[in-house]
């Protein structure tokens, strides 16, 4: 490889076209990034907004929406969209239309931009130029944006951009954006007087052959040289797709992420439960006793912070599957699924939301938008909720902690991770037969074509990580905040009605323990008692919130009040009812957050209806069998 | 690395991306699939005339990585038989190069 010596991509001054007489300053409200997936597009995102960035979802559809403020040279602030990836301007998937509705000004909630970023990947020019003719026929003031000019240099392409920059009629710059370089160019563009790209000759747009043969012309003209194949990608390939060392790599990778995850987030979690319950003491010696201090540690601190202590093992595995996407290895994880997958019915491409539903299921359902088959897309919607998510972990943990002695099986497994690793499977086997019934039924489809480009690899940026883990934490934070701390407020108040002589009643009497023991029957025969079903009502708003809810009752309770809570969970369920009470978790959809992302993400009521009937059923068919059989 | 590239296909006829071997080239001849699935075929590269590589796969084969147009797309086979070919006119050691 050459380090960059006579190649004609290294400069750095922005190339200025004649421009028509613009109203000097009128800078651009809003500039939209396009480009094709893989071009390296949310990246320079990611160097042009850094923090000023948030992630919505377009109303109405399930894409996400990113939208940010790049702050130019002067202080003025331009608001920039990152599009979905687009190959073309005929949408086929739900992204691209979206992309498509917004750069020609469909949306009535997005503003047409002003100005659009066309990020190309200059390793690719010849068929990413592709993409140049339908945007620049749009008529918007549009910079090209050659991005990984470092890639280029070093593997030994060049381009002309000035040339190019005269065969498109439009600005041309070249920057690698994950290094910095060439930002400022893309700053200026935005912060200059804009002029939309200069009548050019362009292909019959819905002609692919003409257009690759007109962007093959364009390269040409600005002496466009492919670079060298890239000898990493090829050299880490042969080893990650292998025959025999390619499917061990796998394993080994997802053993060591949820490994990881019990691990090393422990210490991590530890630290954040020490928090809470120092802070919880410091409100306790400071505040005098009262109802309102009771409702603060008891409603607000425990239960919000029985939620916020799974943070670190959220973050750790959106930090895992960050590496793993941005460093271009889950496409090829993705890869050697797509056989298993195909065996359900489903596809590779479903590997990567069912990844990421262990860590939230929200955001699992989000990325399944990549899925072109919407009967696919469908299925894994409806299949991602059984995943493990560290929600149901929690509940785990507690009951396995409470029925199951520590003991080690054939002298290396602990007996507590086997019965773990065990729900694991089952929530996953779950989702298997379930996928395998729907794609045989009513999801039926034809041959699923399953089209996957394999990026480059690439190291994963400390920026884009660490821009990804804020966004989960505060999506996180968020939920911990409002949906649990609701749930649990009305929990204690509900615990703290009618009162009797201006105290609160006994838990029996209250609301809450009246609500418990209304229920009482119908969760009898599944070995509950009413103040399971308490939780169990409270947990349909979330899973977690079952052990607050567990902890308030039986901190109200004079039979169990001095003991923690294993040993009065112990004292309530025999343990054919502790396990009814782990599958009955293995399989109910207990989350409004994911009740309410797969109506948008469906587009409707049908689906989570029928998807909450349909693991409700399971839920109780399975803890009933489990009450019944084990004694 | 070395491989045979060029003309191990059984049948100049009825050849499709299936036939290729790791290493393997031909040219793409046309593609047997319905307009929208081909068109996403071609906005990726795999026109016709277009100069296609056979990579790595899965385990087992399917699906396996195509070189084309400067990138790498992973195609079922299902699909990847649906593309006939004709065998790669140019000079072996091109493809060699290509391949390394």
């Amino acid at each position: 490889m050459s380090v960059c010596g006579s190649c004609h991509g290294c400069e750095t001054s922005v190339l200025e076209l004649p421009r028509p007489a613009a109203t000097p300053g009128a800078t651009p409200k809003t500039v939209a990034l396009v480009g094709p997936p893989n071009s390296g597009k949310s990246t320079l995102f990611n160097r042009l907004t850094g923090l000023r960035q948030r992630v919505a979802n377009f109303p109405g559809v399930t894409v996400e929406q990113h939208t940010g403020v790049a702050e130019l040279p002067d202080g003025r602030g331009v608001s920039l969209i990152d599009l979905p990836g687009i190959y073309s301007m005929s949408p086929r998937s739900e992204d691209e239309q979206v992309a498509y509705d917004v750069l020609t000004g469909k949306r009535a909630d997005t503003p047409k931009p002003e100005a659009i970023l066309l990020v190309l990947d200059s390793t690719n020019l010849a068929r990413h130029l592709m993409l140049a003719a339908p945007i620049l026929s749009l008529g918007v003031p549009t910079l090209i944006v050659l991005n990984m000019a470092d890639d280029l240099r070093n593997r030994d392409g060049h381009v002309d951009r000035e040339a190019l920059s005269a065969q498109l009629g439009a600005p041309v710059a070249l920057v690698s954006a994950r290094q910095g370089e060439g930002i400022d160019e893309v700053f200026d563009f935005m912060a200059g007087a804009l002029a939309k790209p200069a009548p050019m000759e362009l292909p019959v747009l819905q002609d692919v052959p003409k257009c690759r043969e007109w962007a093959g012309r364009v390269g040409k003209q600005a002496s466009y040289q492919a670079p060298a194949p890239p000898q990493w990608t090829r050299r880490l390939d042969s080893v990650f797709l292998h025959p025999v060392a390619g499917p061990v790599v796998f394993a080994v990778v997802v053993l060591a992420v949820f490994q990881t995850l019990f691990t090393a987030a422990v210490p991590l979690m530890n630290g954040v439960h020490w928090l809470f319950d120092v802070s919880g003491a410091w409100i306790m010696a400071t505040l005098p006793p009262s109802l309102f201090r009771s409702l603060l540690i008891d409603g607000v601190w425990k239960g919000v912070g029985s939620v916020v202590v799974f943070l670190p093992q959220v973050l750790l595995l959106f930090l895992f599957i960050g590496i793993l996407e941005d460093s271009g290895y889950l496409a090829r994880a993705a890869l050697i699924a797509d056989r298993t997958m195909a065996r359900v019915g489903l596809q590779g491409k479903s590997f990567i939301p069912l990844l990421s539903a262990h860590a939230c299921a929200v955001p699992a359902i989000l990325s399944t938008r990549t899925i072109e088959n919407k009967r696919d897309r469908t299925a894994t919607i409806l299949i991602a909720p059984f995943m493990t998510c560290p929600a149901r972990l929690q509940v785990y943990t507690l009951i396995i902690a409470a029925f199951l002695p520590e003991r080690r099986l054939l002298g290396v497994f602990s007996s507590r991770a086997a019965a773990l690793l065990g729900l694991y499977a089952l929530g996953f086997l779950a989702a298997v037969a379930t996928a395998r019934a729907l794609k045989s039924s009513i999801l039926k489809s034809g041959s699923t074509q399953f089209l996957m480009e394999m990026p480059s690899y690439r190291w994963p940026t400390v920026q884009s990580l660490g821009l990804r883990l804020l966004d989960r934490s505060k999506v996180f934070l968020r939920r911990a905040g409002t949906v649990i701390l609701l749930v649990m407020v009305i929990l204690w108040v509900m615990a703290h009605v009618p009162t009797q002589g201006g105290r609160a009643p006994a838990i029996e009497h209250s609301f809450a323990g009246q609500i418990g023991h209304a229920i009482e029957p119908v969760i009898k025969p599944l070995g509950f008692n009413w103040k399971i079903g308490v939780g169990l009502i409270t947990s349909l708003a979330a899973r977690e919130t079952i052990i607050g809810t567990l902890g308030a009752i039986y901190g109200m309770d004079p039979e169990t009040q001095g003991g923690d809570l294993q040993s009065a969970i112990h004292h309530d369920l025999t343990s054919g009812g502790a396990v009814a009470l782990l599958i009955f978790f293995a399989f109910a959809m207990q989350c409004i957050s994911t009740i309410a992302v797969v109506r948008r993400e469906t587009g409707g009521w049908k689906w989570p209806a029928l998807q909450f009937g349909y693991m409700s059923v399971l839920a109780y068919s399975g803890a009933f069998l489990a009450a019944h059989l084990i004694r | 690395m070395l491989q045979l590239s060029g003309n191990n296909q059984r049948d100049g006829a009825s050849a499709t991306l299936v036939d290729l071997r790791r290493g393997d080239a031909a040219i793409l001849d046309r593609i047997d699939l319905p307009g929208d699935e081909a068109r996403r075929l071609m906005e990726l590269g795999f026109l016709p005339g277009a100069r296609i590589t056979a990579g790595y796969s899965a385990p087992g084969g399917d699906p396996r990585v195509f070189q084309v147009d400067g990138s790498e797309i992973a195609l079922r086979r299902e699909t990847a038989r649906r593309m006939k070919t004709r065998p790669d006119g140019g000079s072996s050691v091109a493809a060699d190069a290509r391949i390394r």
